[in-house]
């Protein structure tokens, strides 16, 4: 069962609730792993100070052109939506970095001239931390592909148990990328006008997906009808309310999880886990 | 010579497009006998990615000698460079100023990319 954590930018807490379900799971006896596909910026790791066991550096498939057998027909770059094979007078030039590894290029071309060959986009790690198995994507610095890292991230999950998937923050393609077949889809937010905003694009961006969802609103300080307005709206459950609290930003500041340092915590997933599990599980059956 | 000028719209008297990849025409004009033709870039207007990669080729295919522009970016100059293409930046003016300062010598030879491409 994979459950995503997800939230429409960065910074409203989504990878605490993550580790924080994790430990939470784990501590409950279960078969837990962490995956960390917010792959431009992973940070699990802080938290959870995991034994990395094993790395692999992952690759995608960008065009090669071999100049001898090259007849400058132009097929390849006619067929590139992306602009990253261009055909001029003398030569075929390729920008992998635009390349989106779709393969057609090296297809269409008739004489064969085109080989596909690797390019390191950035590594996976595997590991645990305690009983929890970590898995976590890192991209390259100066790369722009996360979703074929995130994809390798995912093709890594062998674990039969419950997998929390720290997704991309956002509303394009990293992070549908990452929740896309998910059975549960988490949604963290803020209740401040913007959080409530980026809220919305993320309820909006993910309407065509299948998988039932839900909201976790953190650092709740007060009543606020507008979020739960916009929940009820989309038909979507807030299903826990994070108080704010400074113990949180004091463990953060030490490296700490939330969950050893304030007494609470353990209360407050095990009742988000208790709304999760059977919407979850019966989605899965 | 031949030179293509990148243009807001369709006349000489239309204003230079300062950007390259995105402009939204290409005069190409030939400083001998002054004719010139209009070629449109504008599916490049909205291109996700790789305009300017596009724009570049489209100009390769324009049989032109030098392009004269206002802003050139990595990716776009080095698919010029590499067709031989030369590239000279213009301030702001019509196509028929900017193409005036040109025969004048007036305008700089751009030799790398003078704005920053964008990340995808
Ligand atoms: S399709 Fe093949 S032969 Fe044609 S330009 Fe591309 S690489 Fe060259
Ligand atoms: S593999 Fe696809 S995206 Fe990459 S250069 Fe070839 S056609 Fe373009």
């Amino acid at each position: 069962m994979k459950i995503a954590v997800a939230s429409g930018k960065g910074g409203t807490g989504k990878t605490t609730v993550a580790v924080n379900l994790s430990l939470f799971l784990v501590d409950a006896d279960l078969k837990v792993t962490y995956a960390d596909c917010d792959v431009e910026e992973p940070d699990g790791h802080l938290f959870l100070k995991p034994e990395i066991t094993l790395k692999h550096r992952s690759a995608v498939l960008v065009p090669q052109v071999n100049p001898e057998a090259c007849n400058l027909c132009g097929e390849c770059g006619a067929f590139c939506r992306y602009s990253a094979i261009v055909v001029l007078k003398e030569e075929v030039m390729t920008f992998p970095e635009l390349c989106h590894s779709c393969g057609g290029c090296a297809y269409v071309c008739s004489v064969q001239a085109i080989t596909e060959v690797d390019r390191y986009i950035g590594s996976v790690d595997r590991g645990s931390a305690g009983k929890l198995n970590f898995i976590s994507g890192c991209l390259d610095i100066g790369q722009a592909m996360g979703p074929p890292l995130i994809k390798a991230v995912l093709r890594n999950i062998t674990d039969d148990g419950i997998t929390i998937v720290d997704a991309p923050p956002g509303t394009s393609c990293p992070a549908m990328t990452a929740v896309g077949d998910c059975d549960y889809l988490l949604l963290v937010a803020e209740p401040t006008p913007f959080g409530r905003h980026d809220l919305e694009l993320m309820l909006q961006a993910v309407g065509s997906l299948p998988m039932p969802r839900g909201v976790v609103l953190n650092r709740v300080s007060g009543p606020d009808t507008a979020i739960e307005k916009l929940c009820s709206r989309y038909g979507v459950p807030i299903l826990s309310r994070i108080p704010e609290d400074r113990r949180v930003a004091e463990a953060y500041s030490k490296g700490l999880t939330a969950w050893k340092a304030v007494p609470g915590y353990k209360a407050l997933f095990a009742d988000l886990w208790s709304k999760i599990e059977p919407v979850a599980g019966r989605y899965t059956a | 010579m031949r030179v293509a000028i990148t243009s807001q719209g369709e006349s000489l008297e239309s204003r230079l497009d300062r950007r390259f990849g995105r402009a939204a025409f290409f005069v190409a004009v030939n400083t001998e006998t002054g004719e010139f033709a209009v070629h449109d870039n504008t599916q490049n207007l909205n291109a996700a990615q790789g305009a300017g990669i596009q724009a570049g080729s489209n100009v390769v295919g324009l049989n032109v000698e030098a392009l004269i522009t206002g802003n050139v970016g990595p990716k776009a100059y080095a698919v010029l460079k590499a067709a031989g293409i030369r590239i000279y930046l213009a301030p702001d003016g019509t196509v028929a100023e900017s193409l005036q300062r040109f025969k004048d010598g007036l305008l700089d030879e751009c030799l790398s990319a003078n704005v920053a491409g964008h990340w995808i």
